[in-house]
C-alpha cells in the first residue's frame, strides 16, 4: 500500500529517466541519508564506528568497484585486496612526499594508481574469461603483496615495514590519524563514500553501463553491433580499480590506522568478493546489503550472548560465529541466489501491487 | 520512368537502387574447409536481398564475412563504392551495418529498452566525466536517444514490454526485440540471419510484416537468409542461391525458382 506507483505518471523522458522515478525510493533514501549524515553521527558510540559504521560503509566500497567489474563487465577478478593496497600505498606515499596535501584529495588521487595498475593487469581479460581470467587476476594478488614487502621505498624504509597513519590535519581539525574523532572519520568515509555511490550509479545506468553489460551477456553480439571490447573491458577494469583503490586509502588511513603487505591478502579479496555476491552482483545497492551482512553480523553474534544473559567464553563465541555465517551465507545463496538486492528487488515488486495477487 | 538514374535497376515492377556493397571473389578457408568458394554478388540499396541455400552451404558464413566477423582469405568486400580494408566487426558496425543472429544474441540481463539503447550507443558520444555526472551532453543524449528507440519501440509494436528483462519474454518476442535493437542503429544495411526460424505461422506473418515496413518505410537494404521459401520468394527482390559453398544460381525470384541447378541442389538429383 505503501509503495503504490499508481498515479506516479512520466509526462517526459527527463521525468522517466530520473534517479528515482517512483516517489517511494527517493523518500525511503531521504531516510536513510538522514540517519546517515545527521542521526548516526549524533547518536553512534565510538564501538558503533569502529566496528560497524566505518567498515562497512568502506568495504561496501570496495565492493562495489568490485561489482562494476564483476558484476556489470563481467570480468571475474580476484585481485581486489591487492589494488586496495595499490590505493594505500600510493596515498600513503602522497601523503609523506606532499605534507601540504589535502587528505582527502590524496585519497581520491591515490585511486588513479590502482586504476593504472587494474588496467596493466586487465590486458589478459582481452583474450582470456571466466575462471582463467580470475587465475590470471590472482597474479596481481601475489605479485604486488610481494612488492609491498621488498619495495622499501614504499613504506619509507620502516623498520616495522608498515605503513603509519600520521595525524593529518583539514581546516584545523585532525581527520585522520591517532588523534582523529571517529565521527571526523565517519564524515570523510561517508562524504567520499557517497560522491562515488552516486558517480556509480550514473554510470552504471548510462551508456557505459550498458556498453559493459552488453560485454557480459554476450560478447559476441556486443562486438558485432559495434562495441569496441577492448575499450569496454579496460575502461571497466579502470574504474573498477579506481574505487577499489580509493576504498584501500580509506581501509587503511580512516579505519586501521596501519597495515602491513599482509593486510592486502588474498582472504580480503574473498571477503570483497563475498559481499559482492551475496549483495548480487550488478548491483550498487547490494554492496551495501551485502557489507551490512558480512560486516555487521559477526559483531552483532558477538554481542548477543552477553546480551541475553547467556556465558559463553570468547572462544567459542568466534568458533560459533564461523559456523552461523557460513550457514547464513549459504542459506541466502539458496533462496536467492542473486543475493540479497535481487531479494529486495522482490519484495518491493511484491509491495507495490500488495495485496493484490496481480 | 523518365527520370530514372542510370544505375538504377527495375525488377518486377519496382525500382531499387545502385550498388551498396559488392562482394568480389570472396573465398573463406577455415584449415583445409573451403567455406566460400569465389563468390560474388552485390546489394543494391534498397533491396531486400535474399541468401538461400541447403544446410552447411554457408550462408552464415557469408552474412559473417559482410559483418566482419570473418575476414576472408581472398577476394574484396566493396561497400558504397570503394573497397573495405580488414576491419574490426565493431568497426564495421559503425560504417552502418546492423545485424540480427540466428540464434538470438540479445543481453538477457537488460531490459527491453537497455537493449534497443545499445543499439544507438554508435550515436552517442559523451565523455566518461560527463556520464558520471549525469550532466550535459550525457544526459541530453539519454532523452534524444531514448526518442528515437521510442519509435522504433513503436513500430515494433513492443511498447507494452519496454521495462521487461530480456530473459523473461517468450521466443518470438526476442526475436522482434533483436530486430529492434539492429533497427536503433539507422543502418544503411540490415542484415537477418533466419528471423523466422522457429516461428509458427502467426508470428512468421509478423516478422515478414514488419520487414517490409521496415524496408518501406526507412528504406532500408535488407539481406537476409531464411530457410522458408514461401516467406523467401515473397519478400525479396533478388535471390542469391548457395551449396557447397559456391554460388549456384542469382537473380529475382521466379528466375531463380525455376533455375534447374537450384532445383537439383535442393532436390537432389541421380547421377546414373
Amino acid at each position: 500500500m505503501l509503495y503504490r506507483t499508481a498515479g506516479q505518471f512520466k509526462t517526459s523522458y527527463k521525468a522517466d529517466q530520473a534517479l528515482f522515478p517512483v516517489r517511494q525510493d527517493a523518500v525511503l533514501l531521504a531516510i536513510i541519508l538522514t540517519f546517515a549524515w545527521v542521526i548516526f553521527p549524533l547518536t553512534a558510540s565510538e564501538f558503533a564506528f569502529q566496528t560497524l559504521l566505518i567498515p562497512i560503509m568502506i568495504y561496501a566500497l570496495a565492493a562495489m568497484g568490485l561489482n562494476i567489474l564483476t558484476g556489470y563487465a563481467g570480468q571475474l577478478s580476484l585481485g581486489t585486496a591487492a589494488f586496495m593496497g595499490v590505493g594505500a600505498y600510493a596515498c600513503y606515499k602522497m601523503i609523506t612526499l606532499m605534507p601540504w596535501l589535502n587528505p582527502v584529495v590524496a585519497i581520491l588521487l591515490s585511486g588513479v594508481f590502482s586504476a593504472g595498475i587494474g588496467v596493466v593487469f586487465g590486458i589478459p581479460s582481452l583474450r582470456i574469461k571466466g575462471f582463467y581470467l580470475a587465475i590470471a587476476t590472482l597474479a596481481a594478488q601475489f605479485f604486488l603483496v610481494w612488492l609491498f614487502e621488498k619495495w622499501s621505498w614504499l613504506y619509507n624504509d620502516n623498520a616495522s615495514g608498515a605503513i603509519q597513519v600520521p595525524n593529518l590535519e583539514m581546516f584545523g581539525t585532525y581527520i585522520a590519524g591517532p588523534q582523529a574523532a571517529s565521527v571526523t572519520e565517519y564524515y570523510v568515509v561517508l562524504f567520499v563514500v557517497s560522491l562515488l555511490t552516486l558517480l556509480c550509479i550514473n554510470l552504471t545506468r548510462g551508456t557505459l553501463g550498458r556498453t559493459w553489460k552488453a560485454t557480459r551477456d554476450m560478447d559476441i553480439a556486443a562486438e558485432l553491433i559495434g562495441i569496441n571490447l577492448m575499450k569496454s573491458k579496460l575502461t571497466a577494469f579502470a574504474i573498477s580499480s579506481y574505487i577499489v583503490g580509493v576504498a584501500g586509502a580509506l581501509y587503511v588511513f580512516m579505519w586501521k590506522g596501519a597495515a602491513e603487505p599482509n593486510v592486502f591478502d588474498i582472504p580480503l579479496s574473498f571477503q570483497v568478493l563475498f559481499i559482492a555476491i551475496i549483495g548480487g552482483l550488478g548491483s550498487i545497492l547490494g554492496n551495501f546489503l551485502g557489507a551490512i551482512l558480512i560486516v555487521g553480523l559477526p559483531v552483532i553474534l558477538n554481542l548477543l550472548p552477553a546480551a541475553i544473559g547467556v556465558q559463553i567464553d570468547s572462544a567459542m563465541v568466534e568458533h560459533l560465529n564461523v559456523m552461523i555465517i557460513g550457514s547464513l551465507i549459504i542459506f541466502f545463496l539458496i533462496v536467492e541466489p542473486h543475493g540479497l538486492a535481487a531479494l529486495w528487488r522482490l519484495i518491493r515488486e511484491k509491495l507495490i501491487i500488495w495485496p493484490f495477487p496481480h | 520512368m523518365l527520370d530514372q538514374p542510370e544505375n538504377f535497376v527495375t525488377i518486377d515492377g519496382r525500382t531499387i537502387g545502385g550498388q551498396l556493397m559488392e562482394m568480389k571473389n570472396i573465398t573463406l578457408k577455415f584449415g583445409g574447409v573451403t567455406a566460400i568458394k569465389d563468390i560474388s554478388f552485390d546489394i543494391r540499396e534498397g533491396e531486400i536481398r535474399a541468401i538461400i541455400g541447403p544446410n552447411g552451404a554457408g550462408k552464415s558464413s557469408m552474412l559473417n564475412v559482410i559483418s566482419g566477423f570473418y575476414i576472408p582469405q581472398e577476394g574484396e568486400v566493396w561497400y558504397k563504392g570503394t573497397p573495405r580494408p580488414a576491419m574490426k566487426p565493431f568497426e564495421v558496425a559503425r560504417l552502418g551495418v546492423a545485424r540480427t543472429f540466428q540464434n538470438i544474441a540479445l543481453f538477457e540481463g537488460m531490459t527491453v529498452l537497455d537493449n534497443v539503447m545499445t543499439g544507438r550507443l554508435n550515436h552517442m558520444s559523451a565523455g566518461i566525466a560527463a556520464q558520471a555526472l549525469w550532466w550535459g551532453r550525457a544526459r541530453a543524449e539519454e532523452i534524444e536517444n531514448r526518442e528515437k528507440v521510442e519509435r522504433v519501440i513503436d513500430f515494433l509494436e513492443i511498447q507494452a514490454i519496454r521495462k521487461t528483462p530480456v530473459g523473461r519474454l517468450p521466443y518470438g518476442l526476442k526475436k522482434r526485440v533483436e530486430l529492434a535493437r539492429a533497427l536503433a542503429a539507422e543502418p544503411s544495411l540490415l542484415l537477418l540471419d533466419e528471423p523466422m526460424a522457429g516461428m509458427n505461422v502467426e508470428e512468421k506473418e509478423d516478422m515478414s510484416r514488419f520487414i517490409l515496413d521496415v524496408n518501406d518505410e526507412f528504406g532500408t537494404t535488407i539481406a537476409l537468409i531464411e530457410h522458408d521459401m514461401g516467406v523467401v520468394m515473397d519478400l525479396s527482390d533478388r535471390v542469391v542461391v548457395m551449396d557447397y559453398g559456391r554460388k549456384i544460381g542469382d537473380g529475382a525470384p521466379d528466375e531463380v525458382r525455376n533455375d534447374q541447378t537450384v532445383i537439383d541442389a535442393y532436390l537432389g538429383v541421380s547421377h546414373d
